[in-house]
This record gives C-alpha cells, structure tokens and sequence, in this order.
C-alpha cells in the first residue's frame, strides 16, 4: 500500500511540474496550447540523448528548459506574428515536433539511458541517509516541483507576472499599458513549455527512457489536472493556483493508478486518460447546472 | 496639438458594401480643450476615436500630434500618451484580479513591468486616497476582485485608472451610455473632475446631449463624415440643449432613427 501511495506521489510530483505549464496556458493565458504534446516527449528526448551523451543530469534538466522555451517560442511567433488561430498553432509546433523529438534522441523513437547518471542515482541522491534511500525518487521530485512552485509563485507577483495575468484576462488593459499583448503572450508560451519539457526530462530520467509515446495525451493529463485542482478550491481563495494545479495532478495520477490497481492495462493508458478526463470535466461542469457547459 | 488632415476612411472597399465614412477630414484639436462630440449613428464618432488611438487603420490622411505624424505607431505604443475610456465598463479593467493589482498595473503604466515586485506597498495609501474619491467605498475593498464589482464601480475604476499616469489626451468613447442614469451622473461628475483637475486635452463621444452641453469647453456634431456644427467655449457657453436639438433631430431622422 504504502509503496503504491508512494508511486502514486513521484508520478503526481513529476506530472506536477507539467500541470504548472499547462496552467499557466489554460488558466491564465487563456490559450488551449497544444504544443504541449509535442513539448513534454521534447523535454524527455534532450534529457536521454545528453545523459546518454555523459552529460550532468541537472545540466540536461536546464537544457531540457531550454529547449521547451524555444519551442513555446515557435508556438507564440506562429500565433502573434502570423496571425494563426490559437490553436492551430500548437498543432502545428506538437506536429513539427514529433520528428524533431526522433532527430533529437538520434533518429531513435525509443531511446533508453543504460548507463549514465541520472537525477535520481548521483549527486544530491547520494547524499540521502541510508533509510530515506528508498524514496529517493518522490523526495527529489518533491523539491524540484516545491523550487518550480515557489519561483512561480514568485514570478506572479511581479510586474511582469501581472501583466501576464492581464493578458489572458483582458488584452485591451495590456494595449492600454502602452506593452505590446502579442509579446506578453510569447512570453507567457515560453515558461509554459519550459515548465513542460522540464516535466519530461524528470519523467524521462525517472523512467530511464525516451519515448515518442510519450507525447499524446500530456495536455489532456495536465488539462485534468489543472481542473481538478482549480475545482476542487475553487471556493478556497487562500490556495493558489499553482498549488491546486499540483494537487490535481496528484488526485489524477491516484485515479489512474485506482484504475490499473482495478484491473486495466498498461495498454489501455490512453483510455483511461481521456476516460478520466471526461470524468472530471463532467463533475466539474455539472455543478452550475445552466452556465457554461463547455470547458 | 492634435491634427487630423485630410482622412479617408471607406469600410468594406471592393465590395457592393463599400461605404466612405470620411472623405477629407479634418480636425484640429487644442491643448486644453474639453470636446464633446455628438452626431447621429454612423456619423463617425467612434471611427475617429478609433483612427486616433490606433484600433483601425487609414486609407489615407495623416494623424499629427504636436506637428508629429502618429500613423505610423501602433495602437500600444500610441497608449503611451492617449488614455481611453469604453463604453463597455469591462474593457478597461482585469476582472480576475483584485482592485488593488489593477490600480498597481495602471500606476506602472510607461515604466518597465520587470521582475520587481508587482505591488509597490508604499503607493497603497495613494491607491486609498485616489479610491475615496470615487466614494464608492471601493478603498475598503483592495483585495476584491474587480469582476465582482458592478458596472457603474468598474467603470469609475478604468476612469481613474487610465488617468493615472501623465496622459496628453483623454479619450472617452461613450464611457457612460451603459450606466444606470444615477451612476453615469457621478461618472460624469468624476470626469469633469479629473479632466478640470489634470487638465486634459480630452475627446467625449456621448449620446447625451445634455452632458454634451453641460460639460466641456467646445461642441462639435458630426454628419455623415462632417462636423456640421463646431462651437467654441463662448459660444458653447450660451447654447442650450434646446438649441441644438433642432439640428440633431433632423440629421437622426435622415438616418432614419
């Protein structure tokens, strides 16, 4: 039991990290980025090649930062600059990406690390007592995703977080603040996938593979996430969003592994995501019988 | 201090729609003025706002702020000296953000929106201070949310808000048409304070001829792409709604309103 609580916190600490991406294009941006897709399998890819490559795994964590932005960047010139829909833009990027992501991990779909450091075996692992040993994983995931909370938290209390709030709340504001909204909303898709991809390469070290797999089905998972939280506090100012975002992820991943503990295959991961989400979304809504019924 | 010369402005060119809102405009404005504008639906009034600030673009013509072209700029960089207020009470505040982030970000506006802090606690009091002359007790509530406010409250919080900072035009397209009447009357009041107080240069489209004339120091009417009446502060000064009622009943019943 306990090992399966265990489990359920490592996915829910990692997936977190993706949810904190999502959320911030979702709720605040109010943009449904899709290039998440394509930004998570991203993050894992960069991670396997340069872990496989020797490289620090905390290095290939910043890298894998990195690459993210870049692509969150193409996603936000596509939408601003050329003027194409919201959406249509990050099916473009993820679509792009998934044979960006192949030529990255060496023209490879699956690429496992065998050897090499990763986050979890060197460094700040080692220096665990013994008895904290086994749980290695969800501590380490645990302070990366509480460092990603507290800098965004940070970060939303700034000037400039504000005005990334504004964007999504209401553009006109932005124009009248003499800023350019096209730019803050360039901005807002860079940390968002940055965040992605980062998730990918913790879940790529933790798993110790690459696969383009992977990619399919992380918005829906970090969508699922960010409602459950959002839902489930609505009613208590106090909490933020960016906790709410991680304890969703967390109450998401607790169902999931319900639903294989039930019986379901590993297979069948797909299904029960988009099972599940319609789950929640379907609970969410129901509540305000009458308003909106779309999400 | 601003100058429209020569304006054009067709909507839907190339089509069997196409119709010419402006051939040939212009208008100079002086610093200092308080203009009401007033004209029937589709005169223009709000195609020129939107020319000034920047929302749509020119045929042709050229828009000159102290002898300097603006066409070029775009509508955010043109926000840097004009503040504008909607009709819509939700266009000029954050609904999901509470009073005071939104009275901060104004307070910001033409400074960097860097990494500092998003509030600055010092300017809280002035943020008090500014609020309670709204005396709608809005300085109690800092930490509520402004889409919980009502219409009358946000839109007396974008007037404050867009006023905040030195402005060389004051730009208000109809900001009280969506009001209670009680509620633009304060609206008004707070305007003619603001704008007396900082003295704006400032433009009032309005569908109220009697703030038409009650307020401001010059009158025009616009026609069909014309200001067919241009009144200056002596002769504003000794015109009655009355007076000008004639010919705003004629030019609306062309329009067929």
């Amino acid at each position: 039991m306990t090992d399966i609580l265990i489990g359920i916190l490592e996915q829910g600490f990692i997936y977190g990290i993706l949810a904190l991406g999502v959320y911030i294009t979702y709720t605040i941006l109010d943009f449904p980025d899709l290039s998440v897709d394509g930004t998570f399998p991203m993050g894992a890819a960069v991670a396997a090649i340069l872990i496989t490559g020797g490289f620090n795994p905390w290095l290939a964590l910043i890298l894998a930062f990195g690459a993210g932005c870049l692509a969150g960047l193409v996603t936000g010139v596509i939408h601003v600059k050329c003027g194409v829909r919201d959406l249509l833009s990050g099916i473009i990027t993820m679509t792009a990406l998934y044979s960006i992501n192949i030529h990255i991990a060496d023209g490879k779909a699956n690429l496992p690390i065998f050897t090499g450091d990763t986050i979890f075996n060197s460094g700040l692992a080692t220096m665990l007592p013994e008895a904290l040993q086994p749980y290695t994983v969800v501590i380490i995931s645990g302070l990366l995703i509480l460092l990603c909370k507290l800098l965004m938290d940070w970060y939303l209390n700034t000037k400039s977080g504000f005005l990334l709030y504004a964007v999504g709340d209401n553009q006109q504001v932005v124009t009248a603040l003499a800023k350019d909204q096209g730019k803050v909303k360039i901005l807002g898709l860079i940390l968002a996938n940055g965040l992605v991809a980062l998730s990918g390469a913790v879940l790529c070290q933790q798993q110790r593979f690459f696969d383009v797999s992977m990619g399919p089905g992380s918005i829906v998972l970090g969508l699922a996430a960010v409602i459950i939280g959002t839902n489930l506090f609505k009613n208590f100012g106090f909490v933020k969003g960016t906790t709410a975002a991680i304890i969703g992820a967390i109450i998401y991943k607790a169902c999931y592994a319900g639903a294989i503990k039930l019986g379901m295959e590993a297979t069948d991961m797909k299904l029960i995501t988009a099972v599940l989400f319609l789950a929640v979304l379907l609970i969410s809504t129901g509540k305000k019988k009458g308003g909106k019924r779309h999400a | 201090m601003l100058k429209l010369k020569n304006i054009c402005k067709s909507y839907n060119i190339g089509t069997v729609n196409e119709t010419t809102l402006f051939s040939d405009f212009n208008l100079q404005v002086n610093k200092g003025e308080f203009i009401s504008v007033i004209g029937s639906n589709g005169s223009g009034k709000t195609t020129m706002l939107n020319l000034i600030c920047g929302s749509i673009p020119l045929d042709s013509g050229d828009i000159l702020v102290q002898d300097k072209s603006i066409i070029k700029l775009k509508e955010y960089q043109r926000s840097k000296f004009i503040g504008r207020v909607f009709q819509d009470p939700g266009k000029g505040t954050c609904p999901s953000m509470n009073i005071l982030q939104n009275m901060a970000m104004a307070d910001n506006k033409g400074k960097s929106f860097n990494l500092t802090a998003g509030i600055n606690k010092k300017r809280i009091s002035y943020y008090q201070e500014q609020l309670s002359r709204l005396k709608l007790g809005l300085e109690d509530k800092l930490y509520v949310k402004v889409g919980a406010l009502s219409g009358g409250q946000r839109q007396a919080m974008a007037l404050l808000m867009s006023t905040m900072t030195p402005l060389d035009f004051l730009i208000l397209d109809e900001h009280t048409a969506a009001l209670d009447p009680k509620t633009s009357e304060i609206i008004m009041e707070l305007t003619d304070e603001l704008v007396r107080e900082k003295q704006l240069t400032t433009l009032m489209v309005t569908h109220n001829l009697r703030y038409a004339v009650d307020y401001g120091n010059r009158l025009i009417m616009m026609h069909q792409g014309h200001a067919i009446l241009d009144y200056d502060a002596d002769k504003k000064a000794k015109t009655q709604v009355e007076d000008i009622l004639g010919t705003f009943n004629e030019i609306s019943i062309e329009c067929g309103n």
